[in-house]
């Protein structure tokens, strides 16, 4: 059982990376889907975030006393990445309203009725 | 005297001067077909230069520079080639002039396209003729069928398109599918791709592999025509005549068997192909081609198509001497590469000048056609006969060889199949003149009535030369010898 | 020096340029900017092409911190070769960008259309140049977003599914990757690829190293558009502007296979990847069904710029069949492809801005007869296609010739047909076109349409010679192959 409950942050990572997978396959909605990329990558953020994390260490600062510290790396890298998810999320949100004005919709099957209708 | 190096150039650079100078001036009628004729002379002046260095000068390569994997770009002389050099080169002076009486009479458009790819197709043939390895003879067989395929597609109909679409399908299907491969085949076996006299491929692969690279050269020089991939040829008759006189009696077809000579003298060897016996299959087919050809060109009641299908025949006589690997049947063939040249331009030349005058096409409607047609038809009787083989005919001295080739190498039936088809060339050849001679004309109508000067003159030198050139076979003997 | 920092003023320049171009005022100031940063990057990424094949690869510390604590640049011949590729291309494409973003796009987007050229630009050159897996990713992203952006300028509205589509996708595909990254680290606990390659031959195969494999693999595939991952590609290059399509479809897919050269040779190796791993096996089937399907899609498309898109997707399987081949050869031909294809790809989607300019289509149908109204872009797309079929004295038979003898050398027949047959697939795609150009009355409307632009048309005739001269010539991408072929095998 251990591998359940020691390891608890990375099953959480993959359930919510499946999640996030899922509704991007399911979905119709153009922006439930964007969501769903989202959570798809929140997921990756919180996988490397748990791997910095060392059991028993404290912040990565010199102390007196203290000798296991996190890897404060990952945090450094992921917070890059968080910038690059928002850039992400603002460009595919901005597609979305430009979609729904131009196709007056942001339902995949019905964008894709109106594009085999314009051919 | 140029040297060597400088008349090589010449002969690429003449025709590619020419197709320049008739861009520029392709609005003035007048002077690209100067400049054409012009430029036809000049490369005759270069080919007989060539021919009088002799043959102190062969084998000498020219290098241009390293293309891949030091596979240079390279040409070189022998005699086989100096002599495809000639026959196209000679024919093509007398193709342009008729090529201007006949576009000019019926009428054609685009004249300087038509012409600027004239001048491209001889270029490509004198650097196949020249060529030093199989790379730049790849190179310059592919430039070959490109720029031809403007011209057979020249009308714009959809049936010229339909044509140039087989045309341009079958010949680089053929070239990139086996043709590539066999090269890249020797490339990787022997590791040179060099014409070498005795070939290069001697102890490099086992004979069944041979039978199997000799298969994929003779089929992928598509050119060559060999049965099953010879559809292109009567496809490409939809083009003006010139285009078919040139291309399909001379420069096309030939350059085709003359790249399977080249492979069989130069890659193989004539020894190593008797001895593993890789040239059998490739016999039969060619047997085979020879004889179906003759019978389709029996049934065929459009002219041209008839002597497509009678070039295709007689394609698979050179081929199937090259195939039989003897000296005899080799020196035969490169004859009958330029007889039949002669022979079959003269042919086409009287179907375009019947056509021209009378707008016919089938053979059916060219009874008593002779009586109006008197030049055409003597020169039309003349070419036949040659091609037939008879004597005083310049035809004769090539299916002697060939006939002689094939009983040296022990193949009588090869021999009798030879006789066959000559039997069946009367089959399908001589009624022609015989009807256009002796019938009464449809219309009733005997005045004489002869296509333009321009048209009619080139068709009787050829004619002429098929009777002079019976006298001049003995030199040409003692040449590739 | 400002020698020792060429590394680093490859991909700064370029980066630092961007926000600038969006302040430049409306008139054709953003364009001469935004072109002579191109032009400067392409010097630059010939002096460091030159040094790395005199001197050896080059590195660059950022503020001086040693590898592999500090962020890395490395650039070793592959890096550099591709460098000038995509900066040669970038530049050329640039330069001719003027007449088609006038047209294409709005006026008041002009300056924020360079700045995203400039930012993807940036990205490409970033992903080569960077020693650091971490920064891969980003500049990745940096390529990608704004590519995305590129992509929805396209007037056309379908470009915007087709960008929302590239960008679900491409984000799946860096995430992928980034996943990848993290597994790595995890194990190793270093980003620099050079530390990444020593340590991984220390620890072997564990799990979570193969997962990182997958993960690599399947991430990057999709950036490379390679079959069954290549659904967003046709339509993304399709209504893209064409100069953003001319870019990408040089550029994008190239880099991101130059990320595969380097994931599987340099930080995997050559043993792990293909003898342990058997990447080969996986790759090979895909390369083939890639070539063969996208060849036969490529004939039944009702626009010549979805062909193009498709024939590119066979390119792309025409590489990766090289690299699956694993061997020296195989990597050879599958970068001298990658050279070769930048560039015939590049001038062939160049000859459809040509016509765009001028019919405001690139169906079938509107392109008849143009050979008589434009004849000088009929004649490049024609001398394009032949390389694309990969006739004697294009650069595509060099390509070509490589990447047979290189399946001759394994004696594997059957793949030197495949290879072949798809190449007359090739002839049937290009032959449609060419038959329209030439053997068609034009339209009525079409009639008396002029001849491209002339910067337009000579850029476009930069492209189209340079493959005839690459195809003649063949020293520089053959030389530079070899070396980069040693060095990644190394």
């Amino acid at each position: 059982m251990s591998i359940f409950f020691d390891l608890y942050a990375y099953w959480v990572s993959i359930l919510l990376m499946l999640a996030g997978l899922y509704i991007v396959i399911d979905h119709t909605n153009l922006f439930k889907k964007l969501i769903g990329v989202n959570i798809f990558q929140t997921s990756v953020f919180i996988f490397f975030i748990s791997m910095g994390k060392v059991d028993g260490g404290t912040a990565p600062i010199l102390e007196e006393g203290y000798r296991v510290f996190s890897n404060p790396l990952p945090h450094v890298l992921i917070l890059t990445a968080i910038v690059v998810s928002i850039a992400t999320t603002a460009v595919g949100l901005a597609l979305v309203v430009n979609i729904n004005q131009r196709f007056k919709s942001i339902d995949e099957q019905e964008i894709e009725k109106l594009e085999l209708e314009e051919e | 005297m140029m040297d060597l190096n400088q008349s090589i150039w010449a002969s690429m650079l003449v025709p590619l001067v020419g197709a320049v100078l008739i861009y520029i001036f392709k609005s003035q009628k007048r002077i690209i077909e100067i400049v054409f004729v012009g430029t036809a002379l000049c490369l005759l002046g270069v080919t007989v230069s060539i021919v009088k260095l002799g043959d102190a000068v062969f084998h000498q390569t020219i290098t241009l520079f390293e293309f891949i994997d030091s596979v240079p770009f390279a040409f070189h002389l022998e005699p086989l080639g100096i002599l495809y050099a000639c026959v196209a080169s000679g024919l093509w002076l007398v193709t342009t002039i008729y090529a201007i009486g006949y576009m000019n009479a019926n009428k054609e458009k685009h004249l300087a396209r038509f012409y600027i790819c004239f001048c491209i197709a001889m270029l490509a043939v004198m650097g196949i003729a020249y060529a030093a390895n199989l790379l730049t003879l790849f190179i310059f067989y592919e430039v070959l069928t490109l720029s031809t395929y403007p011209l057979v597609a020249h009308k714009g109909t959809d049936t010229a398109k339909a044509g140039a679409r087989v045309y341009l399908g079958i010949l680089l299907s053929t070239s990139i599918g086996f043709l590539l491969i066999a090269i890249l085949w020797t490339w990787s076996a022997t590791g040179t791709l060099d014409f070498t006299p005795g070939g290069i491929l001697e102890d490099k692969l086992s004979n069944e592999l041979l039978v199997l690279l000799f298969a994929l050269y003779a089929f992928g020089i598509g050119k060559a025509a060999l049965m099953p991939f010879h559809r292109w040829l009567p496809s490409a008759m939809v083009a003006p005549t010139p285009v078919s006189a040139l291309l399909h009696a001379v420069a096309v077809v030939k350059a085709g068997v003359f790249c399977v000579l080249k492979v069989t003298v130069y890659v193989f060897g004539i020894d190593l192909l008797q001895t593993s016996d890789a040239n059998i299959p490739i016999v039969w087919v060619a047997t085979a081609t020879m004889l179906l050809a003759s019978l389709v060109a029996i049934q065929q009641d459009n002219f041209k198509a008839r002597l497509a299908y009678s070039t295709i025949s007689q394609l698979a006589y050179i081929v199937l001497g090259a195939a039989l690997a003897t000296t005899t049947s080799i020196i035969g063939s490169s004859m009958h590469l330029a007889t039949h040249a002669v022979g079959k331009i003269t042919l086409f030349f009287c179907a375009g000048a019947i056509y021209t005058a009378t707008k016919k096409t089938l053979v059916s409607e060219l009874n008593g056609l002779g009586r109006t047609m008197p030049f055409t038809f003597t020169a039309y009787t003349i070419a036949a006969v040659s091609i037939i083989g008879l004597p005083p005919l310049v035809g004769s001295w090539s299916k002697w060889f060939l006939i002689d080739g094939a009983v040296s190498a022990d193949q009588l039936i090869i021999a009798v199949a030879f006789l066959i088809s000559t039997v069946l060339n009367i089959i399908y050849l001589v009624p022609i003149a015989t009807n256009g001679f002796l019938l009464k004309p449809d219309d009733g109508n005997t005045k004489i009535n002869e296509a333009p000067f321009a048209v009619v003159m080139p068709l009787c030198v050829t004619a002429v030369l098929c009777f002079v050139m019976f006298f001049f076979m003995p030199v040409i003997y003692e040449f590739l010898s | 020096m400002i020698g020792a920092h060429y590394p680093v003023l490859q991909v700064v320049i370029p980066l630092i340029a961007a926000p600038l171009c969006s302040l430049l005022p409306k008139t054709k100031l953003p364009w001469l900017f935004a072109t002579a940063i191109a032009w400067i990057c392409f010097a630059i990424a010939i002096v460091l092409l030159l040094q790395v094949y005199q001197y050896g690869p080059l590195s660059y510390e950022f503020g001086s911190w040693p590898a592999p604590w500090g962020i890395q640049y490395y650039i070793d011949i592959v890096g550099a070769f591709v460098l000038v590729i995509v900066s040669a291309v970038a530049s050329i494409a640039l330069l001719a960008s003027r007449c088609l973003v006038e047209t294409d796009i709005a006026p008041h987007k002009h300056a924020l259309f360079y700045t995203a050229f400039l930012l993807c630009f940036t990205g490409l050159l970033g992903i080569v140049a960077t020693g650091d897996a971490f920064n891969v990713f980003v500049f990745l992203e940096i390529s990608s977003l704004s590519s995305y952006a590129l992509i929805a300028m396209g007037d056309n509205r379908k470009a915007l599914t087709a960008s929302y589509e590239y960008l679900i996708m491409g984000t799946i595909g860096a995430t992928f990757i980034l996943i990848g990254i993290g597994l790595l680290y995890s194990q190793t606990g270093t980003l620099n690829m050079l530390d990444l390659r020593e340590r991984m031959h220390a620890i072997g195969g564990f799990r979570s190293v193969h997962a990182a494999f997958a993960f690599f693999t399947v991430g990057i595939s999709l950036k490379l558009a390679l079959f069954p991952l290549h659904h967003w590609l046709p339509n993304a290059y399709a209504y893209a502007p064409s100069v953003v399509s001319t870019f990408l479809a040089a550029t994008a897919t190239k880099v991101a296979l130059y990320l595969m050269y380097r994931v599987f040779y340099t930080i995997f190796g050559f043993e792990f990847s293909f003898d342990l791993l058997n990447l080969g096996l996986i790759l090979l089937p895909l390369s083939i069904i890639a070539v063969v399907i996208s060849s036969f899609t490529a004939i039944f498309q009702p626009g010549v710029k979805r062909l193009l898109a498709y024939s590119s997707l066979g390119q792309i399987g025409y590489m990766t069949l090289g690299l699956s081949l694993a061997s020296k050869a195989g990597l050879i031909a599958s970068i001298i492809h990658l050279f070769n294809h930048a560039f015939i790809k590049g001038g062939l989607f160049m000859c459809m801005a040509c016509m765009l300019t001028r019919m405001k289509s690139t169906r079938y149908a509107d392109l008849a007869g143009a050979g008589r109204t434009m004849p000088w872009t009929s004649a490049a797309f024609v001398i394009g296609g032949l390389a694309l079929i990969g006739i004697p004295l294009t650069s595509g038979f060099i390509s070509k010739w490589y990447l047979v003898l290189a399946t001759l050398e394994k004696d594997w027949w059957w793949l030197a047909i495949i290879i072949v047959f798809t190449s007359l697939l090739a002839v049937v795609y290009v032959w449609r076109v060419v038959e329209q150009l030439y053997f068609r009355e034009p339209h009525a409307d079409c009639a008396y349409v002029k001849e491209a632009p002339p910067l337009l048309l000579a850029c476009t005739w930069i492209m189209i010679l340079s493959t005839v001269y690459f195809g003649i010539d063949t020293r520089f991408p053959v030389t530079m192959a070899t070396a980069a072929a040693e060095a990644l095998l190394q």
